[in-house]
């Protein structure tokens, strides 16, 4: 900072360090969360692992290997020497062969898929349903109301009544993968986007009383304008922070979907279903349980931290603190 | 107070009704089929006959409006009937039946009213659940304050850390994580629930506590991870407050300033929580139910769900929309009663 000299009080002080565009002091802000960071890190790590995963460890994940079954992974050797392991299967095989490192690469590609794709779903929603009962009037009563009735719906029964009923008609339409994949995307998708609306209706509601609102109305800009151009870029931070919560919901949601049996069918693997597989033997082989909930739970774990470093970052109360 | 009582347990009439026809209008579309059990020697007209007495061959809002009967007018009157002829409370008036004769929700796969499954697993779930949250609650809640006391200190950072873990574990990775924790490797707990176990005396007191403790402590660590959160934040907004400034000013001991003046006034918003997470910990109690089978609420709707019993899910499902609906309306009157800023006039 410049002196005021006392002889022109009229002079501004001008500030010596360029000028920080907004998301820049965001991204300085969300670089002294450690917790965020090291999320960030490791959700990179895990969207990496599972993308490039299978061009690196080509081995099929279905692939059975009756003669290679029930092997230990590899530290297994460290304490016991008699454990069959090897280094074809690093992470060890299950009761049919299958390699566990190419399943829990294919277990992560189908649960961060859903994952992703249900949140995208669910924020879509939640969007459009927040900004047209906060930025319409006439629209607000029966929007609101429908959330509130869906916020008192038992969702968990639900989703799995949903799950086990469409099942069928959908795998026969689309093939079992694919239908399972477009079921859960949009069961989870549709039953989680009431947080987002509520809280872009909030801050709409607040927005479209201020002046420069006000100002595009006066020069006749469209209601359509007015909201792609003035009111979502304001709305942003709110759900960039419930983006980072849909995620980790609609993970947790597809392996207990998977967990319980109503998920994707048993040779489709997914972490909750290679979960709820190696339940049943873990008194024997306790390492198959904790890869994949370790997997589920470190994932969610990061998301949930960069959901806090975001929420801090985007608050302008917080930065520079 | 009163009235804005009375005007949402009247507005919570048409939700409940709604969400029920949703459920109905859900399980209309199963395409299971009640009668896939029944062998192929029994003729078509007989299967015919079978099929109208399950009460399928009617069109749909016939079923929806006998399922409202069934669920609404007769089990009540079932249960004024039991209430006169057993209990002490209404057992001094004759003996009523009301009952005698009608038709109630009877499920397909026990052929016995649903009712009695309901009245079977509910204090299942009831106990489990309640004394998770119970738990949960009293832990969350010294954590979330002396977090908050000492914030930025060496506990906050680890009980910040701690419930973060324990609001990102689901609870089917705890759930098999302490089993094979507990029960496989130490065997100090059984790893499923018993559940017709009869609590006589010590010894049976002491498996029934054994057997507890791991659904327990599965559930209660969800709880205490939100809660504390809540706790945590809740007390540090109001510690930035003028009034604690006053109080301390005023030579007011710190155990006063934090326990009755800052306490009490971080507990309305953290008591409005408390009653909102308790829909929300019957859903994972589904989950946790089916990990240790406890034959609670959850474990009863998936077995029916997979039996395609239609009467049972959707009894089953609406009495969790019941539980929601209740807890909601709780929360929203403690908010109004504990805040006497609040006003819903």
């Amino acid at each position: 900072m410049t002196d005021v000299s006392p002889n022109n009080p009229l002079a501004d002080p001008i500030p010596t360090a360029p000028p920080t565009s907004q998301w820049q002091d965001v991204w300085r802000q969300f670089k002294q969360h450690k917790g965020a960071v090291l999320g960030g890190g490791f959700l990179l790590f895990i969207t990496l692992f599972v993308l490039l995963g299978p061009y690196i460890w080509t081995l099929e994940a279905t692939k059975l290997d009756i003669r290679a079954k029930n092997m230990r992974p590899i530290i297994w050797g460290l304490w016991d020497g008699d454990a069959k392991i090897g280094w074809a299967h690093p992470l060890g095989t299950d009761q049919l062969g299958r390699d566990l490192l190419s399943q829990t690469i294919e277990g992560g590609r189908a649960s961060m898929a859903v994952g992703w794709a249900a949140m995208v779903l669910s924020l879509l929603l939640g969007t459009a349903v927040g900004v047209l009962s906060g930025f319409f009037k006439r629209l607000d009563f029966i929007l609101m109301r429908f959330t509130d009735l869906m916020l008192s719906l038992p969702l968990l029964p639900i989703l799995l009544v949903a799950v086990t009923l469409f099942r069928e008609k959908l795998s026969q339409t689309f093939g079992i993968e694919t239908g399972m994949f477009i079921l859960i995307v949009s069961v989870v998708g549709i039953t989680s986007w009431m947080q987002t609306a509520r809280i872009v209706r909030a801050d709409v509601l607040a927005l479209k009383e201020r002046e420069f609102v006000m100002a595009a109305h006066s020069i006749g800009t469209r209601p359509g304008k007015i909201i792609m151009r003035h009111l979502l870029p304001n709305v942003l931070s709110p759900i960039m922070v419930s983006a980072t919560l849909g995620l980790a919901v609609a993970i947790i949601t597809e392996s207990a979907l998977s967990f319980l049996g109503v998920g994707f069918p048993s040779d489709f693997p997914t972490w909750g279903k290679l979960l709820a597989d190696a339940v049943q033997r873990m008194d024997l082989y306790p390492e198959r349980v904790f890869l994949p909930g370790l997997m589920i739970s470190l994932t969610v774990l990061s998301v949930n931290y960069i959901g806090d470093g975001l929420r801090d970052a985007l608050d302008p109360r917080m930065r520079g603190r | 107070m009163l009235t804005f009582t009375i005007r949402r347990l009247l507005l919570s009439i048409p939700t409940l009704l709604f969400i029920s026809l949703a459920i109905f209008m859900l399980l209309q579309l199963s395409p299971g089929d009640p009668m896939a059990q029944v062998p192929l020697t029994v003729p078509p007209d007989v299967k015919e006959k079978m099929r109208e007495a399950l009460g399928l061959g009617q069109p749909v809002h016939v079923q929806y409006w006998k399922w409202l009967v069934q669920f609404f007018w007769i089990e009540p009157l079932v249960f004024i009937d039991w209430a006169t002829a057993n209990t002490w409370w209404l057992g001094w008036l004759p003996d009523t039946s009301f009952s005698e004769d009608k038709l109630r929700v009877i499920s397909w796969q026990t052929r016995g009213p649903v009712m009695d499954l309901v009245i079977q697993s509910l204090p299942q779930t009831f106990w489990v659940v309640g004394m998770s949250y119970v738990v949960g609650v009293l832990i969350a809640l010294p954590i979330g304050i002396y977090s908050a006391y000492r914030h930025y200190s060496v506990f906050d950072q680890a009980g910040t850390f701690v419930t973060m873990i324990g609001f990102s574990i689901p609870p089917f990775f705890t759930g098999p994580l302490l089993i094979w924790i507990f029960a496989v490797q130490l065997g100090w707990l059984p790893s499923t629930y018993n559940t017709v176990l009869d609590v006589v005396d010590w010894d049976t007191f002491v498996i029934q506590l054994k057997q507890m403790v791991l659904p327990v402590m599965v559930l209660a660590l969800q709880t205490t991870a939100q809660i504390s959160r809540y706790m945590r934040s809740a007390m540090l907004d109001n510690l930035k407050q003028d009034y604690v400034r006053t109080a301390r000013a005023k030579g007011l001991r710190e155990s006063v300033v934090v326990m009755v003046h800052v306490l009490r006034n971080s507990m309305i918003p953290v008591i409005t929580v408390i009653a909102l997470g308790i829909p929300s910990i019957f859903g994972g109690a589904i989950i946790t139910e089916n990990v240790f089978q406890v034959n609670g609420l959850g474990y009863q709707l998936l077995n029916a769900l997979f039996a395609s019993d239609i009467p049972t899910v959707m009894t089953f499902t609406f009495i969790f929309a019941i539980l929601i609906v209740l807890f909601n309306l709780i929360a929203d009157v403690l908010y109004g009663v504990l805040d006497p800023r609040i006003r819903y006039d």
